[in-house]
């Protein structure tokens, strides 16, 4: 047995502090948000065109996806976890949607085989959420390995349920297909539908962690576990529900994708989406130490990110070189909002 | 240095050592003197500074200041390799070898035999039996680590300490994992050791042990060498008194604490019950608590204190009876002990207390906010109301309620995890270590609290280090020995003698009461070494038979 007193001081960690000049405390929340702000400015100035209804759904709508099971990512970090499997939960709730939509008479009304299409596969990436969530609880893996099972084997469930082949939608038999495709494609006062869902989950579960009993329990059991079990946290629960969100809004923003692409392709669909999320988190100022979170800094740094490519885009700044631009302003933004743990 | 003429020259010299980590002083003057060939314990209560003076020693801390002296011979390790080289090693607590890898490997592990530079694997095999065979074990060295028993696997990390021509071997708590039988091979190998003129550090809150197989002991207290005298000689309760900076026969000094009304609340009804509990460093703990009394849970590091706190709180599995107002419970988890009332602060105040990035608001409401919330969302407007009574109630020295708890001082953050219970109203509090690491002004004030809220009729189960604490604030004294309650003190009873007598040797038998205890173990006189010496051929040296139920 060790000593307490001396396990509490511990050793001062040393990481290699580089001459980097650190924010001054008062601006450091608000770094994300003045990044995002230069570039909007920036491209105001230089970009043409960019401020128009066109230029917005598209950019939108290219970081909507990202944005949905980010969310679902931040509450895995915020307890200290992480979910490898979003793209692979993405793609099999991409091609269990078209099973739904095969043919007009199959579910009795169009109208039962449209809704089973949007229920089923939410409820299935639910349930697939709830198996990692019982991997890090009950079986006690480490997060990481925990979702490495489904990232690797999701997808294969996805190309087993239709043998490998890619769906077009409109070869499907269901008169509502129109209507399965709108909430990637179709228009709410000239704004994509997607963007709305996804304004709607940022929304949401920046309430639920801020203002509910569930999302304080997410930050305490991030923040130190054992101290919040002593307090009545009921930690399991917390983290196997965390990894059910992210699992749900995985599969959603698998709709969306399938909507968008009016097909649905079991080896494309949410393809790197784990990376591209924990990038947002990670720039949006969530520490992948848990105990911590900010869901409207994931929404922001998605959106810089998003625009990084953009601007580089915009201007011709060939692919190889947006690629290393984005990686290095990934550093840059970690860096700059790292807090110097005392 | 003061070698005199006729001592040997010791073998090692430790003067003046100091270290400081941010924010704790962990060593602050501590010295050590180590003979050839001596086995030399090192004893002393948690935090003292053992662990980290042999952390200085191996090389695996840098000292602040002070002077380390082998063979006459100053000497600066930088890294425990160093150490090794110079001939100090070490075995750890937990034991840190490889599981998957053979015997011989992990002996030779970094300075594998090698020909031709490659691994001359006959000769590692060869030259580890040798090792081996010199501490009596005979193992086939080929064999996985793991597939030998506990015992077995420290006679391997022995084996590789002695390997490296080591002239001292650190032992850290080396006998916490064996049973009684692996403990007396332990020592037979000691012993040996001895006779090839190898020192041992032997650190351990055993005290038996000490007189089984040490010749001299340092005793340290809040990182400070506090003295250093023949194993021989020295009775147990002796060393137990300089270890809590105690004098033998220091009776009860009143006024030192918080505390004002031990003795004079009538205790109500009986809240809970803990009966014969067993399980990991629990042997037979019994304990109960009324409500409006404070019963201090005694005993010396290692004895199951905590583990009786965690058991009857639910936050460790142990089997044995737990009645709650009567009524036998079996908890699951913390959380089904909260609902019945009951609170729990840990002497671990950051691994066990705060969130260290959440607020002093949320880290006060965090048990509460079941309570605090209706369909799930909490009622800020209620929460405010509590916390910044609170705040005031038990003036918490806060910038707000918005500060992160992590900022606050150790008085103020105990604070804080008081009203995290006090907020829900709870029938009993299980405090351990209440006032360990703060400072003087705020640890009165939590003493005088303490004895209020036990007016008004909670129920308090403290655990303390500190024997004022017990003798002055404690209505009743619960003395646990190794996992097991062997004596139980009523107000009037308990004295600070009393209490260290029952620590050290779990039985006092003018004063306990309602104890049995087995005939073997039963003492009379402890001051002189002749008695002591008795006590030592009464006694076996390990954790023993207490086992006549």
């Amino acid at each position: 047995m060790s000593e307490p007193g001396i396990r509490t001081v511990g050793r001062p960690t040393r990481s290699l502090h580089l001459p980097i000049p650190q924010l001054p405390a008062f601006i450091r929340p608000y770094t994300a948000l003045i990044a995002l702000a230069a570039l909007i400015v920036y491209n105001i100035v230089f970009t043409t065109n960019f401020l128009s209804i066109g230029t917005f759904n598209a950019n939108m709508t290219q970081v909507a996806t990202i944005v949905i099971v980010a969310v679902g990512m931040t509450f895995v970090i915020a307890t200290g976890g992480i979910d490898l499997s979003v793209g692979s939960l993405m793609a099999i709730a991409g091609v269990l949607a078209p099973l739904f939509l095969v043919d007009a008479q199959q579910f009795g009304a169009p109208v039962v085989g449209l809704a089973l299409a949007l229920v089923a596969p939410l409820l299935v990436t639910t349930v697939l959420g709830a198996f990692n969530g019982t991997l890090v609880t009950v079986v006690g893996l480490q997060p990481i390995i925990a979702t490495l099972v489904l990232y690797l084997g999701g997808r294969g469930i996805a190309q087993l349920i239709v043998n490998g082949e890619l769906r077009e939608l409109r070869n499907l038999g269901s008169p509502m297909i129109s209507s399965f495709e709108f909430i990637g494609l179709g228009q709410v006062f000239g704004i994509r539908f997607q963007i709305i869902i996804m304004l709607v989950v940022v929304a949401v579960a920046a309430w639920v962690l801020h203002a509910t009993t569930f999302g304080r329990y997410v930050l305490a059991t991030g923040g130190n576990a054992a101290a919040a079990r002593l307090a009545g946290v009921p930690v399991n629960q917390v983290k196997m529900t965390v990894y059910c969100i992210s699992g749900f809004l995985a599969g959603l923003a698998g709709l969306v994708v399938v909507a968008i692409n009016r097909s649905s392709d079991p080896h494309r669909v949410g393809e790197y989406m784990e990376l591209d999320a924990i990038a947002a988190v990670a720039v949006g100022g969530t520490p992948l130490t848990g105990g911590r979170a900010t869901i409207l800094g994931t929404f922001i740094g998605a959106m810089i990110i998003q625009l990084v490519r953009f601007t580089l885009i915009a201007h011709n700044v060939p692919d190889g070189i947006t690629r290393m631009v984005i990686a290095g302003s990934i550093v840059v933004a970690v860096l700059a909002q790292r807090q110097r743990t005392s | 240095m003061s070698d005199s003429l006729v001592a040997p020259q010791p073998l090692l010299v430790m003067e003046g050592i100091e270290k400081a980590f941010p924010g704790v002083i962990a060593l602050d003057g501590a010295s050590l003197r180590v003979a050839p060939g001596e086995v030399h314990a090192v004893i002393g209560q948690n935090g003292a500074g053992k662990s980290t003076l042999m952390k200085i020693l191996n090389g695996a801390y840098r000292r602040d200041a002070g002077t380390i002296l082998l063979d006459g011979q100053p000497v600066d390790f930088h890294n425990p390799r160093e150490a090794q080289d110079a001939g100090v090693s070490t075995i750890y607590q937990e034991i840190n070898l490889v599981p998957y890898r053979s015997v011989a490997e992990n002996i030779f592990m970094g300075r594998e035999p090698r020909r031709w530079g490659m691994l001359d694997r006959e000769r590692m095999n060869r030259d580890a039996t040798a090792v081996l065979d010199r501490l009596g074990v005979h193992v086939d060295v080929r064999r996985p680590l793991s597939t030998l028993n506990i015992a077995l696997q420290q006679m391997v990390a022995i084996a590789r300490a002695i390997s490296t021509d080591a002239r001292i071997v650190i032992m850290d708590e080396p006998t916490s994992s064996l049973d009684e039988r692996e403990v007396e091979v332990l020592f037979d190998v000691i012993r040996g050791l001895k006779a090839d003129g190898i020192s041992a550090i032997y650190i351990s809150h055993r005290l038996d042990e000490l007189y089984a197989v040490c010749d001299r002991v340092t005793i340290m207290r809040d990182g400070k060498t506090i003295d250093e005298r023949a194993v021989a000689g020295a009775s147990k309760v002796e060393l137990v008194a300089r270890m809590l900076g105690k004098e033998i026969g220091e009776v009860s000094r009143s006024g030192a604490t918080g505390f004002q009304h031990r003795g004079a609340r009538p205790a109500g009804e009986v809240l809970v019950e803990a009966d014969d509990l067993q399980g990991a460093r629990l042997d037979g703990a019994s304990v109960t608590v009324r409500s409006g009394e404070i019963v201090g849970l005694a005993g010396l590091l290692g004895s199951g204190r905590t583990e009786v706190a965690r058991a009857v709180f639910g936050a460790d599995p142990a089997s044995g009876g737990l009645r709650v107002r009567g009524k036998p419970v079996r908890w699951k988890s913390p959380r089904d002990a909260i609902r019945a009332g009951f609170g729990f602060s840990s002497e671990d105040r950051k691994a066990d207390g705060i969130i260290p990035y959440m607020s002093v608001r949320e880290n006060l409401t965090l048990a509460a906010l079941p309570v605090l919330s209706r369909n799930g969302i909490v009622d800020r407007t209620e929460q405010q109301r509590i916390v910044d009574r609170f705040i005031d109630r038990l003036g918490i020295k806060t910038a707000g309620p918005e500060q992160k708890i992590r900022e606050l001082s150790g008085g103020n953050q105990q604070k804080v995890l008081l009203a995290r219970w006090l907020c829900l109203n709870p029938s009993l509090l299980l405090l351990d270590e209440p006032t360990r690491g703060i400072d003087v002004g705020a640890k009165a004030e939590i003493q005088g609290l303490i004895d209020e809220l036990a007016d008004n009729g909670l129920g308090v189960l403290m655990i303390s280090s500190e024997l004022e604490e017990i003798t002055e604030g404690a209505d009743r004294v619960v003395v646990l020995r190794e996992g097991r309650t062997v004596a139980e003190f009523d107000h009037v009873e308990v004295s600070q003698d009393t209490v260290m007598h029952a620590m050290a040797h779990g039985d006092d038998e003018s004063r306990s009461r309602g104890v049995e205890e087995s005939s073997g173990r039963r003492l009379q006189a402890q001051e002189d070494g002749e008695t002591v010496r008795r006590l030592v051929g009464a006694t076996p040296a390990s954790p023993a038979p207490l086992d006549e139920r």
